[in-house]
């Protein structure tokens, strides 16, 4: 969606911490009490996909409460969230964890990454934002 | 005064508010248009318009360009080059419109209502489930009746097809023209126009965008 990017750009917020799949993350959603007041809601869970691109990227987070799952989709750059937490880091085989949607307890479980692989994960993002730029 | 703007569709994006709502828009490159030609009431065309062309980064080579095209451009006396694509909008009065006027998009403001006139994307022949959103029968249980379009009219009187009525045949690839539009935002800059909703064509297609009365 090269054609769009110049027209996105404007609007991607860059204070979000890199996340992926697999990742738990601490959204602090903006929510309206009225018409002056504001406070922030924290949201603590799994994410378990990334979508889109650009300014229309989502990602959803899911986390088990009082027994029951809830899932809340993101707009990754919207004003909605306050900001995020990144809380750990899993260690998954899939971009898309829906297969957590029938799991539950124990078997829900994702393995912690192995921080210190994340330097070279950490360069190859980077080389591939770098060839991204390239492209433009 | 010239209401309208030619442009290209660049693709679907979507605008944040601060308050956190999303405003889904389409992002068309509209002009710069030249006016190539004036038509009016008084004159042999019996209409008043203008004819506008639109300026694109990469411009026509004027070896692709005909011998005709080529002297109607040159009738401008304005040393407008060629244009690919050349849309007449219907204008009030004689105005102050006059040959080789730029046409951009800051004649447009933030909320103005608009209508987008498009070329639909080209579907091919379909059925009329697709194409007149009739109602598919049932799947299962012996029925061969799944996307049949059922009766077409009645019996010996009047012995044919009323004329109109809805049949399959080929669907899209037609000017459309799309009302009840807003202008989201402008980009003067770069002759950007994001128009809240959907608008007719694939991307890189060409429409008009023409300023309608509040």
């Amino acid at each position: 969606m090269n054609r769009l990017d110049s027209v996105e750009k404007a609007q991607l917020r860059t204070d979000i911490p890199d996340f992926g799949p697999g990742d738990t993350v601490r959204v602090h959603v903006r929510i309206k009490e009225s018409e002056t007041k504001e406070r922030l809601q924290a949201f603590e869970g799994v994410c378990i996909a990334r979508k889109g691109d650009g300014a229309r990227e989502t990602f959803t987070v899911r986390k088990t409460s009082f027994g029951v799952g809830v899932e809340r989709i993101f707009p990754v750059h919207g004003p909605v969230i306050g900001r995020v937490e990144l809380v750990r880091r899993g260690r998954v085989r899939r971009a898309k964890l829906y297969y957590l949607r029938s799991l539950r307890g124990k078997a829900a479980r994702i393995r912690e990454r192995d921080t210190r692989q994340a330097t070279t994960g950490g360069s190859g993002q980077a080389q591939g934002a770098s060839a991204s730029n390239k492209s433009k | 005064m010239i209401n309208g703007i030619i442009g290209k569709k660049v693709g679907m994006t979507q605008l944040f508010a601060p308050d956190g709502t999303v405003t889904p828009v389409t992002v068309i490159k509209a002009g710069p248009c030249v006016v190539v030609q004036k038509k009016s009431a008084a004159g042999r065309d019996g209409y008043d318009a203008v004819q506008l062309g639109l300026v694109e980064d990469r411009p026509v080579k004027l070896k692709n360009v005909t011998k005709p095209m080529q002297g109607h451009f040159e009738k401008t006396g304005a040393g407008t080059p060629p244009t690919r694509v050349l849309k007449e909008l219907r204008v009030e009065g004689d105005g102050e419109v006059s040959v080789g006027d730029k046409v951009l998009v800051d004649q447009f403001a933030e909320g103005d209502p608009v209508e987008v006139v498009g070329k639909s994307k080209g579907r091919g022949f379909q059925g009329t489930v697709k194409r007149h959103h009739f109602n598919r029968g049932p799947e299962s249980h012996g029925s061969m009746n799944v996307r049949k379009p059922g009766s077409i009219g009645q019996s010996a009187y009047p012995s044919r097809v009323i004329k109109g009525t809805r049949s399959s045949g080929h669907m899209g690839d037609r000017r459309v023209t799309v009302k009840g539009l807003t202008v989201a935002r402008v980009d003067a800059e770069n002759n950007l126009l994001m128009i809240r909703g959907a608008v007719p064509g694939a991307n890189g297609s060409v429409v008009v965008v023409r300023k309608v009365a509040k």
